[in-house]
């Protein structure tokens, strides 16, 4: 049976791109077929984070329109033969998506592919509702600052009253914490909110901690989703993460500041 | 951090002080996300009414709604204006 993820957190800016390209590669690579869609109609980055940006040739829109079909929209990965990658239009504006057009685009991927996750825009417009709409699980990607834990709870609530789940009282979406751009120096310091404090408020089952991270922009410039970065701390995170939604117990890694005495006393950063 | 921040520590962290004001605005934010819709508005519309009879300014009238497990309360409030103020 078919899963629908999404990748969702209201504010814009906390990693959703990044964090869509890699667990969707992170499945893939667990031989997975899976599927990654663009729902930022009009503002479409998730091509350039998967490095397909210049094999576009259909789009989302284009499929819902029924001018392409699924088939020759989908982009195969050039670094994984189980994922493929459906862009979003640059070139319409939002109100090209309809509920109708995404429901049957998605009942035609659920035939073909194990896993499709949805990456969300930012906000909580149409894109970013019918992104959650048809979902099964929601990945909410919160970094440990103020406003954007804010808007994810606001997200929560979205979640739990507007999906299609919520709408026919069917179980409601499962919803797991991603917490990125983490910092536990700064955490120690007792300058950034710590995983405790994130959880106490938003009250998540914690999937995954991804530290701040030099690799996350190295891995945007080349085009190859931070997951295949296995020697980064950003790259194993995500290996954790996407091992512990298929049900692995990988104990929490990156959360404690591992920095030796000597280095804290006399500066580095 | 450098060894001269390591004497100079604050009192009160940033993050202690996130923390409590996120707490406070969650909760209030979740509340009011509870509400029904239409509570402004019938507000608006219950003053305009009253407004036909009793001389009352835009804050006479609150209206607040509650849940819990079995029942639902909406609680309207009036505040007329005093008689003495109104005689004179």
């Amino acid at each position: 049976m078919a899963r629908i993820i999404v990748v969702t957190s209201g504010k814009g800016g906390v990693g959703k791109t990044t964090t869509s390209a890699a667990i969707a590669m992170g499945l893939a690579k667990k031989g997975h077929k899976t599927a990654v869609i663009d729902f930022d109609v009009g503002l479409r980055n998730l091509d350039l984070i998967m490095g397909c940006e210049r094999r576009v040739v259909y789009d989302f829109v284009n499929v819902i329109n029924g001018e392409a079909t699924l088939n020759q929209a989908l982009i195969r990965d050039k670094n994984c033969n189980l994922l493929y990658i459906l862009p979003a239009s640059q070139t319409r504006d939002k109100d090209a998506l309809s509920k109708e057009g995404v429901g049957r685009v998605l009942d035609e991927l659920k035939k073909d592919f194990k896993y499709i996750v949805c990456d969300s825009p930012a906000g909580i417009e149409k894109g970013a509702h019918l992104a959650m709409y048809f979902a099964d699980d929601a990945f909410v990607v919160t970094n440990p600052e103020v406003s954007s834990v804010r808007d994810s709870d606001r997200m929560l609530g979205i979640l739990a009253s507007k999906s299609y789940r919520a709408e026919q009282n069917q179980e409601p979406i499962k919803e797991y914490l991603l917490l990125t751009r983490y910092s536990p120096e700064r955490v120690k310091l007792g300058e950034m909110l710590s995983v405790e404090d994130v959880q106490d408020i938003l009250s998540l089952h914690l999937l995954g901690v991804i530290p701040e991270s030099k690799s996350v922009l190295n891995a945007s410039n080349s085009g190859t989703p931070v997951i295949l970065d296995e020697k980064s701390d950003a790259g194993q995170a995500y290996g954790d993460i996407v091992a512990r939604y298929l049900g692995e117990n990988r104990p929490h890694r990156f959360i404690d500041d591992k920095k030796g005495f000597f280095r804290k006393f006399f500066g580095s950063k | 951090m450098s060894l001269l921040d390591y004497f100079k520590s604050s009192k009160v962290s940033s993050a202690s002080l996130a923390k409590e004001r996120l707490q406070i605005l969650v909760a209030h934010e979740r509340s009011s996300l509870n509400q029904p819709s239409y509570l402004p508005q019938l507000q608006k519309e219950l003053l305009e009414v009253i407004q036909k009879y009793v001389n009352v300014g835009q804050d006479a009238i609150s209206v607040s709604f509650e849940q819990d497990e079995n029942q639902e309360t909406l609680e309207l409030n009036i505040t007329l204006p005093d008689l003495i103020t109104k005689k004179t």
